[in-house]
């Protein structure tokens, strides 16, 4: 008995108009989604994935067309269709879930009302049932006290539960298809793993197909059974997932899986390996292979003769001329970091006369880089009219007695979900926020919490860069005016023959070439911003380089080179890191040092080897687990943090009680964890002996079973 | 909420405090001495004296202003110094009467159909339709009032007399049709001035929205295409344009000289040009307080709607 594929796209094209002529952006694209089935669609940005994504859909944009193949649903063409057929369909058989949640609600209406509007439009119900429909989907998206949520509107509601909003807004209608765009992107990784675990156990019972896009090899490996690899509009690779993460075979692929980097203790003196060059634009796409350009085992057929989508075995399907060297393993494909073969010189502008290296940097210099003593920082504040009108306190500590230290040359990486004061506390070192409490040192000089009371000469030593390259990049200024301003601010060279000296050699540093400096940002890709921005940042040989999840918005391919770098840049010019991600993979990547922050507090410290290696305070622990992994031997452990962290000044417990899943019991939220020594400065600040905690964590004692729904934060 | 309207409207005593004593230095810096310009050159001494002391001129500045702010408040206005000394505030009253009904025709002309051209041009974004509506909208806007005014005169009042249409306001009015009759021509000129400026803010404020993915969120969740321009995409591009109404408002009520002037509509900008000329101090001082307050209010009205409108500003 064959079953009806719930999709079908069948050598489907789409082309875009430029000016006077059609590019063709996705070509010959064919997939089919089977009832039950997550099909995974993996690719960078760029890649064609959304547009595909939305063309399944049926949803172009105005200039775009299909100019080839077909997309059923449930055998029935899509493409006949007319638009208000299509209206009728979009919402009830075909549902999106979109990547950005916040964006994709509609700030003017309740949440209860949006999800309720579907089931108005598609199934002619009344206000009142849609309504209590609605409370009955957010119920089923596992949120408690879903008639209040219902009532709100989307900016009240946490990340997590404006993704659960929409889920329940896609699943009204029992629908067909579901088109997840990227939808846990935005979202922590503890909210992320609950999340994933939802959609799995809603897909499988609404016994709904759905195609999952997602940049995100780890995500996409844990929750699809078959996956399509995207590169430049075309289908790589498409496969089962468990083969492909065990043995993938198109280079492609490799490299990918290759980049990512590993929470593996003592990483840090490797490289990642990186895939060379950029991804073409669609219109300079040559009648080779697409990927020839950047694969390490191209031949030269494969710049000329475009290889055909084969088949290996079984639904196996890969594009590649060397696929049978590569599936034989007589062909290894390796990469290596391509930047670190670049021979371009090097060296300091601060420290060129005679030394050369860090190492030189003379004895009397301090150990310790910046340090920051019981730091505080409270937002908000009580007005006089405020508390006449007795309105509740709506002040936030972001940050609670916080003490850190950078190590000379080190990285130190602070970790935590959004939310857990990393980025205020970053902001109160760079001066960006004034510290409330707390004493700063920048190389044993007293700094000022205020920005405005710091010298010159100190503020040139801390210098910031930024998660969003495109936000922090004038547009109207050229990458050499750029540097320039930021060289002559800093008075960081003696005669304008020394600047221009510099700005070569920082793009030098960064390996863009010598024609960047007369570009503009938007002639740039996002990897090549970022790069700017390390230039910018590292343009006055600053001591301190606060780094605020600097690759969050990148590609993983494009992560890896800035990872690289950021490792280059921290030995030649001998800066010390302040390294801020929610991404634990790149933390242990770069960072010596790591401190974990839970709501403004610090709730473990230590190399990142002890850090990463139990005991660990139950928290990392489930920060740790919650990573989607793309390691095929690698079991999960799934510990899921359901509720949602909730922000209030006054507690005199442990900050994480609530969502624990250790607790021991009252002692957690009535008084404050100890710090427990497990040696070598590695500190946890628990109620539970460290002893114990390692028995529990080693022999990996299923945590109990926790809140089994939201509470709203 | 609560505490965000208690903010506001202190901040609306503060600012008509403020403005009050603004207009009542205006009022004493006018040059000439407004008992001689009242009296004539050939008033003697005594006469001066008297008319001061029956105005309350003879006290020091400060105490006049101090005098004449607590007796407006208790709605005490003061005397004309012209025309049978007749109390201001009945005069001032009937003008501001006059001239509301003619801002909110006006109102009711020129917003649907500013919205409506807008959006049109929105969404046909570069086509003619757009090209038409944003050229056009803004030579209407070029024109000066009494341009219009007079070409919608020798157009539509003395053009079409089947339309009935006063070309003047110094008919009798008794009945609704006669009063809408009479201010259709004045508020179809004022209209034609703000007509393009909200037409283009609707433009630029929909072509906003549909940008944003909650639009394609609507669209993909199956709403008709009216749907989501109405309910989602209106709601969301009108924010701003309630602003721009508020101000306008305010404009409609004082600033309609040149209308009220060509059409001989009895308002409350026309009279305030009167009571300069005359140096008629307490009928000044009435009409510009009265114009700031309905400023004033118009702002706040636009900005508690904005508030009611946008749950982001009134939830926080």
């Amino acid at each position: 008995m064959t079953k009806q594929p719930i999709l079908e796209a069948e050598h489907l094209c789409i082309d875009y108009r430029l000016g006077n002529q059609w590019v063709n952006a996705i070509r010959d694209v064919s997939l089919t989604i089977g009832a039950g089935e997550i099909h995974g669609l993996v690719g960078e940005s760029g890649s064609g994935k959304s547009t595909l994504a939305l063309a399944l859909m049926r949803y172009l944009a105005p200039n775009a067309r299909v100019s080839q193949g077909d997309i059923r649903l449930d055998g029935v063409s899509l493409l006949s269709k007319s638009r208000p057929e299509m209206e009728r369909i979009w919402g009830r058989d075909l549902c999106l879930v979109p990547q950005d949640p916040l964006a994709a609600l509609n700030p003017a209406y309740t949440v209860g009302e949006q999800i309720a509007e579907v089931t108005r439009q598609h199934q002619g119900l009344s206000k009142s049932e849609a309504w209590s429909g609605a409370v009955a989907m957010l119920e089923k998206v596992r949120i408690s006290d879903a008639k209040a949520v219902a009532q709100k509107y989307p900016h009240q509601l946490s990340g997590g539960m404006q993704q659960r909003v929409v889920i329940a807004m896609a699943l009204n209608t029992r629908p067909r298809l579901l088109i997840l765009d990227e939808p846990t992107t935005a979202l922590d990784v503890t909210t992320q793993a609950v999340i994933l675990d939802l959609f799995r156990e809603l897909l499988h019972e609404h016994q709904a197909a759905a195609l999952y896009v997602s940049h995100d090899l780890g995500v996409i490996r844990e929750m699809c059974q078959r996956m399509t690899v995207l590169y430049c509009g075309e289908v790589m690779a498409s496969a089962p997932v468990a083969g492909v993460y065990q043995r993938p075979i198109h280079p492609y692929t490799i490299g990918l899986l290759a980049s990512i980097p590993r929470v593996e203790i003592g990483a840090s003196n490797t490289r990642l390996p990186t895939i060379p060059g950029t991804a073409p634009s669609l219109a300079q796409r040559g009648q080779g292979c697409v990927f020839a350009p950047r694969c390490p085992v191209a031949l030269d057929r494969c710049y000329t003769e475009k290889p055909e989508l084969e088949t290996i075995i079984h639904e196996r399907m890969v594009k590649c001329h060397r696929w049978g060297e590569i599936d034989a393993r007589t062909l290894p494909v390796d990469y290596k970091d391509f930047l670190a073969e670049s021979k371009e010189p090097f060296f300091n502008a601060k420290r060129q006369s005679g030394t050369e290296a860090k190492q030189d940097v003379p004895e009397e210099t301090p150990e310790y880089v910046l340090k920051a003593q019981r730091v505080s920082k409270t937002f908000g504040g009580r007005s006089l009219l405020k508390r006449l009108l007795m309105q509740p306190d709506s002040r936030v500590q972001a940050v609670k007695d916080v003490s850190v230290n950078v190590r000379r040359y080190s990285t130190l990486g602070l970790v935590g979900e959004s939310g857990s004061g990393k980025t205020t506390l970053a902001r109160c070192i760079v001066g960006l926020e004034t510290a409330d409490e707390g004493r700063m040192t920048l190389l044993d000089a007293a700094l000022p919490p205020a920005l405005t009371d710091r010298p010159a000469a100190l503020k040139r030593e801390i210098q910031m860069v930024f998660q969003n390259p495109s936000d922090t990049l004038n547009p109207y200024q050229t990458i050499g005016q750029m540097l320039r301003r930021t060289l002559e601010r800093l008075g960081a060279a003696s005669s304008p023959g020394n600047v221009e000296k510099r700005i070569a050699e920082l793009l030098a540093a960064v390996r863009l070439s010598d024609d960047y400096v007369n570009r503009f940002p938007n002639e740039l890709s996002g990897g090549e911003k970022q790069r700017v921005a390390l230039a910018r940042a590292f343009a006055a040989s600053p001591a301190l380089v606060v780094a605020d999840e600097p690759t969050s918005a990148l590609d993983v391919s494009v992560q890896a080179v800035i990872l690289n770098l950021l490792k280059d840049l921290r030995a030649r010019e001998g800066a010390s890191y302040l390294f801020i991600s929610h991404d634990l993979r790149a933390v242990s990547y770069l960072a010596d040092w790591l401190i974990v922050m839970y709501q403004g507090q610090i709730m473990e410290e230590g190399t990142t080897e002890h850090v990463y290696s139990i005991p660990s305070h139950p928290y990392t622990e489930a920060l740790i687990s919650a990573i989607p992994s793309t390691d095929p031997l690698e079991q999960n452990k799934h510990i899921r943090l359901i509720a949602e962290p909730n922000q209030s000044t006054e507690r005199s417990g442990c900050p994480f009680a609530g969502r624990c899943p250790r607790q021991i019991g009252r002692i957690c939220e009535d008084e404050a964890p100890p710090w427990r020594e497990a040696g070598d400065d590695h500190r946890i600040r628990c109620h539970i002996p460290l002893d114990e905690l390692k028995k529990l964590q080693s022999n990996g004692t299923p945590v109990q079973a926790a809140l089994d729904k939201v509470v709203p934060a | 909420m609560t505490g965000y309207i208690i903010r506001r409207v202190l901040l609306l005593g503060l600012t008509l405090l403020v403005t009050s004593a603004l207009v009542f230095a205006l009022t004493q810096i006018v040059p000439g001495d407004v008992a001689r310009l009242i009296l004539g050159r050939d008033a003697s001494p005594e006469q001066i004296a008297t008319f001061k002391a029956q105005f309350g001129l003879d006290v020091s500045p400060p105490q006049q202003y101090v005098n004449w702010l607590g007796r407006f408040i208790v709605g005490d206005w003061g005397r004309s110094f012209t025309g049978g000394n007749l109390p201001v505030r009945p005069l001032v009253l009937e003008r501001l009467g006059n001239s509301m009904r003619l801002a909110l025709m006006t109102l009711l002309l020129s917003v649907p159909l500013a919205v409506f051209l807008g959006m049109i041009a929105a969404l046909r974004e570069n086509t003619w339709i757009d090209g038409l509506v944003s050229i056009g909208s803004l030579a209407v806007v070029g024109l000066p009032e009494f341009v219009t005014a007079l070409v919608l005169i020798n157009g539509l009042a003395l053009g079409v007399r089947e339309l009935g249409l006063p070309s003047t306001s110094m008919v009798p009015n008794n009945t609704l049709e006669d009063w809408v009759r009479q201010l259709i021509l004045p508020a179809l000129t004022a209209t034609f001035v703000l007509l393009g400026y909200i037409a283009r803010l609707t433009r630029a404020g929909v072509l906003e929205e549909l940008k944003k993915p909650y639009v394609r969120m609507a669209t993909l969740k199956g709403l008709p295409r009216r749907v989501v321009i109405v309910k989602h995409v209106l709601r969301n591009a009108l924010l701003p344009t309630i602003t721009v109404i508020a101000i306008s408002f305010g404009w409609l009520i004082g600033g309609l000289v040149v209308i009220e002037t060509v059409f001989n509509y009895p308002g409350l900008g026309s009279l305030l040009v009167e009571a300069v000329k005359q140096k008629n101090l307490f009928l000044m001082q009435a009409i510009v307080m009265l114009v700031v307050t309905i400023y004033a209010l118009a702002n706040l009205a636009a900005d508690l709607l904005y508030g009611v409108l946008n749950p982001r500003i009134r939830l926080g």
